[in-house]
C-alpha cells in the first residue's frame, strides 16, 4: 500500500486522531498522529489484513522544532513489503505519548532511549527509566537546549 | 672479591661461582618489573590495539605482562579507551581494590585528556588523571603497539627508579 491510502484507511477508521499526511517531503512521507490515539492506531496498523506492520524498524525522539518534540515511527511490513512513517508531536513543556510496547515489544528500549535523550514521557511503559545515561543524570542530553551539568559524582564534566 | 671472600661458609659451598650479589632494592625491583601483571578490561578501541600487542606478534608476555580477571592480583591497569563517567566510577572502584604498589598507564587521547569528546562528549571524562594519578600517557588515537610497548617500558623504568626497601618513594 501507498502512503496515501494507508492515510485514507486510517482516517477513515480514527478520524480525529489522525491529523495530517505529508508527502511533500525530502524524506519518506509520513503521517501524523495525535499522542493519545497513537497505541489504538499502532494495534490496527498491526492487525488490519491489509496492512500488517508486523516489524517497527525504528522508533526515535526528534528535538522537532522550538515548542515541540516529536516520537517517530519506522513501520514495515514483511508480509505486504511495504513501510510507513508515523510522527507523534508533542510539547516540550509536557511531552506525554502513549506507550506502543504492548504492541511492538521492541519499543521498550526504543522508548526508554528516546525518554533518555529527549524526555519523552511514555504513559504505561513498563519500565520507565534511562538506558544509556547514569540514572542520577541531570538533563536529556540530545535536546538543543541542552546544558550539560558541571559535576557529576564529584567528577568535573566539562574540557 | 673481596667481599666474595668474607661471605660465611655456608654459601662458599658452591663452588661453581653461581653468586650474584646485588641489594635488596635491585632485586625486589627486578622480580617487580619483570612480572607487571596488568588487569584484563579493555575500553573502546584502544582496547583492540592493546590486544594486538597482547598476541603473538608483539607479545606482551615477553616482558612478564600478563592480563588477569581480578584487581587484587594486579600491578598495573591500562586505561585503554575513551573513560565514560559511568566506567569512570567502576575504575576509581577497581583502583581502589588493587594493592600497593600499583600502576597506571593512560593509553590513548580518549584516556589522556577526552580526545574527540573534548568538547561535546558530555558523558565522557577529559582525562582519567582527574580521578586517579597516571604514571605514564601514551599519546595516539589509537597508539599502536609499538607505542604501547614503550609506555609500558617507561613503566618499567620507573619501577627500576623507586625503591622498596627504604620506601623513600611514595608508591
Amino acid at each position: 500500500m501507498e502512503a496515501a491510502e494507508i492515510f485514507n484507511l486510517l482516517k477513515s477508521v480514527f478520524n480525529e486522531g489522525i491529523m495530517e499526511l505529508k508527502t511533500d517531503v525530502p524524506v519518506a512521507p509520513f503521517i501524523i498522529v495525535s499522542a493519545d490515539k497513537i497505541n489504538a492506531v499502532s494495534l490496527f496498523l498491526r492487525d488490519e489484513d491489509t496492512l500488517q506492520f508486523d516489524s517497527l524498524s525504528c522508533l526515535s525522539g526528534v528535538d522537532y522544532d522550538k515548542d515541540n518534540l516529536a516520537s517517530v515511527y519506522h513501520l514495515y511490513s514483511f508480509v505486504h513489503n511495504h513501510k510507513i512513517t508515523i510522527k507523534v508531536i508533542v510539547p516540550k513543556d509536557n511531552p506525554l505519548v502513549q506507550s506502543v510496547y504492548d504492541v511492538w515489544a521492541t519499543a521498550e528500549w526504543h522508548e526508554r532511549e528516546a525518554f533518555d535523550m529527549m524526555g519523552l514521557k511514555y504513559e504505561n511503559h513498563p519500565d520507565p527509566r534511562r538506558i544509556l545515561c547514569p540514572d542520577d543524570w541531570e538533563g536529556h542530553p540530545l535536546r538543543k537546549d541542552y546544558k550539560v551539568q558541571e559535576f557529576y559524582k564529584g567528577m568535573k564534566v566539562p574540557y | 672479591m673481596g667481599i666474595l671472600n668474607k661471605l660465611d661458609s655456608r654459601i662458599e659451598q658452591f663452588e661453581s661461582g653461581n653468586i650474584i650479589i646485588t641489594t635488596a632494592d635491585k632485586l625486589l625491583n627486578w622480580s617487580r618489573l619483570s612480572s607487571m601483571w596488568q588487569m584484563f578490561f579493555g575500553l573502546a578501541c584502544c582496547a583492540i590495539e592493546m590486544m594486538a600487542t597482547s598476541a603473538s606478534h608483539y607479545d606482551l608476555d615477553r616482558f612478564g605482562i600478563i592480563p588477569r580477571p581480578s584487581p587484587r592480583h594486579c600491578d598495573i591497569i591500562l586505561i585503554s579507551g575513551t573513560v565514560t563517567l559511568k566506567m569512570a566510577t567502576r575504575i576509581k572502584r577497581l583502583y581502589d581494590q588493587m594493592p600497593s604498589p600499583k600502576y597506571i598507564l593512560s593509553m590513548g587521547s580518549c584516556s589522556n585528556c577526552g580526545g574527540p569528546y573534548w568538547e561535546h562528549g558530555y558523558h565522557v571524562l577529559k582525562g582519567i588523571d582527574r580521578i586517579i594519578p597516571v604514571d605514564v600517557y601514551v599519546p595516539g588515537c589509537p597508539p599502536r603497539p609499538e607505542a604501547l610497548l614503550e609506555g609500558l617500558l617507561k613503566v618499567q623504568e620507573k619501577i627500576r627508579s623507586q625503591s622498596m626497601a627504604k620506601q623513600t618513594n611514595k608508591v
